[in-house]
């Protein structure tokens, strides 16, 4: 079964540690957040649960149709909307006990001063493409 | 045996794979390094035999991966600075016989292994298939379901080949495989069909029987199962001209083969019900009591098991009415998979339609596929149309 991971930039329940952007924070700091990202996907490939994880840039902007033969009409970016989706990880694995167990290990991602963020993670379970087999 | 049309029959490759692995296995390999190294064989060979096929097969199979194993076990003696153990002249071993391919199933689905893991072994090692095949049926990266594997086969390094295994796993990992959906190349209610098949020639077993009968009945439906754009159509509104009836008399046979041993189990039961479905030329025609009573032999041989429970009862909402329906839900836990679905279909046919759409709604935000999502949303606006 497949979950989605999701890292907001902003949104989801009060932060449970409060910590600068990681511009303020030390390149090691910085370096030590990355490697840690990159660790545990590495480890989440060994353990044949990793499927795809992908961030994204905060910009971007939204858009809808606005009629036959016109041009879409876009609205945004919007610097101070609640919530907004920093990034993904998809993972494949056995039951969402185990996914939630992989995003609280995403969680434990270092901050400043090498301390775990806390920083909350939203896990969806995807739809199957598929229907059953049986019916 | 293969001919020279420049493909690859692909199906006699798969159907070498667990021979030539206990060939391998018989000449001293580890179960694990033998897999290894007949997967590559088999990639060698999706690859060559094309411009070059082999006058035997199996042959070709077997010293192909035989080398590779060898070099494999070579570079692994050199690695830790050793002399190979292994010697190039194979022993003179019994040759492999079907037991071995017997000994694969109950090994690859060893309980020890994660339910994935053992899907995705089997696949592998019984089926024939590629990593690369598997990973897109599953669609997971190749490198993550290599990863799988070989640690599904470091699980089980050290256990024996020939220890007896068990049979109801084996079982479960294939139905497993049944009702997976596919994407890519391979379809794999077709793979697992073809690989129960299999079991049953090597395990004159009921249960096998009725597993293979259950999946043969419900893939006779397949092609009257989703209209267009994949949309799901249930039972009762499919186009039965477009049943397989070739598959269901096969089906049929197969089970009642399996019945006359009086050997009841739960594959023969569920498929027993598929039969009467099969065997009715309308929906209104069903004979939902006898149906009904198959479930309750059921619900005996799985220890009042809720999802048996759940299903019973829109039988009996067929056979006794709705109300009787709704009564047969007492009891069952509100959130168990399709309860709500289930619901909202017997408070519809109990004319109570305001509930069944909200109900229909809810279910679909349960759904756990796109096809059913789509289909319970559908429901409900149907019955909100009125």
């Amino acid at each position: 079964m497949k979950y989605l991971l999701l890292k907001h930039y902003r949104g989801g329940p009060e932060r449970v540690v409060d910590y600068a952007p990681m511009d303020r924070w030390t390149p090691e700091e910085v370096d030590a957040h990355v490697q840690y990202m990159v660790d545990l996907a590495n480890r989440l490939q060994e353990s044949g649960e990793f499927v795809n994880g992908q961030a994204l840039q905060p910009g971007g902007s939204f858009v809808r149709y606005d009629g036959e033969g016109k041009p879409p009409v876009t609205d945004g970016p919007f610097a101070e909307t609640k919530d907004l989706i920093a990034g993904w990880m998809m993972i494949d694995v056995d039951s969402w006990e185990r996914a939630v167990e992989v995003a609280g290990e995403l969680s434990a991602s270092p901050g400043p001063g090498g301390k775990p963020l806390h920083e909350w993670l939203e896990v969806r379970p995807v739809l199957s493409d598929f229907g059953p087999s049986t019916g | 045996m293969a001919e020279r049309t420049g493909v690859v029959d692909e199906a006699l490759l798969r159907e070498l794979v667990p021979t030539v692995i206990a060939v391998l296995v018989r000449r001293g390999a580890d179960f694990a390094s033998a897999e290894d190294a007949v997967q590559e064989a088999l990639i060698r060979a999706l690859g060559t035999w094309p411009d070059d096929p082999p006058r035997d097969p199996k042959a070709w199979l077997v010293t192909a991966a035989w080398h590779r194993f060898l070099d494999a076990a070579r570079s692994e003696a050199s690695r830790r600075g050793r002399e190979a153990a292994v010697d190039a002249e194979p022993p003179a071993g019994p040759v492999a016989g079907t037991d071995d391919t017997l000994r694969l199933y109950f090994l690859c689905a060893n309980p020890v292994l994660p339910a994935a893991a053992a899907v995705a072994l089997t696949l592998r090692a019984v089926g024939g298939l590629t990593t690369r095949q598997i990973a897109a049926a599953y669609l997971v990266p190749e490198a993550t379901m290599a990863q799988r594997i070989s640690r599904a086969k470091r699980r089980l390094a050290g256990l024996p080949l020939d220890r007896p295994g068990d049979l109801g796993t084996v079982l479960r990992v294939l139905y497993l495989v049944f009702n997976e959906g596919y994407s890519g190349d391979v379809d794999l209610a077709a793979e697992a069909i073809r690989l129960t098949r299999q079991l049953a020639a090597l395990a004159a077993e009921p249960e096998v029987a009725g597993l293979l009968a259950l999946m043969l009945l419900h893939h006779a439906r397949r092609a009257s199962r989703t209209g267009p754009g994949g949309r799901l159509v249930p039972l009762a509104e499919q186009d039965r001209s477009r049943w397989d009836t070739g598959l269901i008399a096969e089906g049929v046979a197969v089970l009642q083969a399996a019945l006359a041993t009086d050997r009841l189990g739960e594959y023969q039961a569920q498929a027993a019900i598929a039969a009467l479905h099969a065997d009715s030329p309308s929906a209104a025609e069903t004979d939902w009591v006898q149906i009904v009573e198959w479930y309750d032999e059921l619900l005996r041989l799985t220890g009042d098991n809720p999802v048996v429970r759940l299903n019973r009862a829109v039988a009996v909402g067929e056979a006794d009415g709705a109300r009787a329906g709704l009564a047969a839900l007492g009891g069952l836990d509100a959130g168990l998979p399709r309860f709500k679905a289930v619901q909202a279909y017997l408070h519809e046919r109990a004319g109570d339609r305001g509930l069944a759409a909200e109900l229909y709604a809810a279910a679909a935000q349960e759904a756990t596929s796109v096809p059913e999502r789509d289909h319970l949303t559908r429901e409900a606006a149907r019955v909100r149309q009125g």
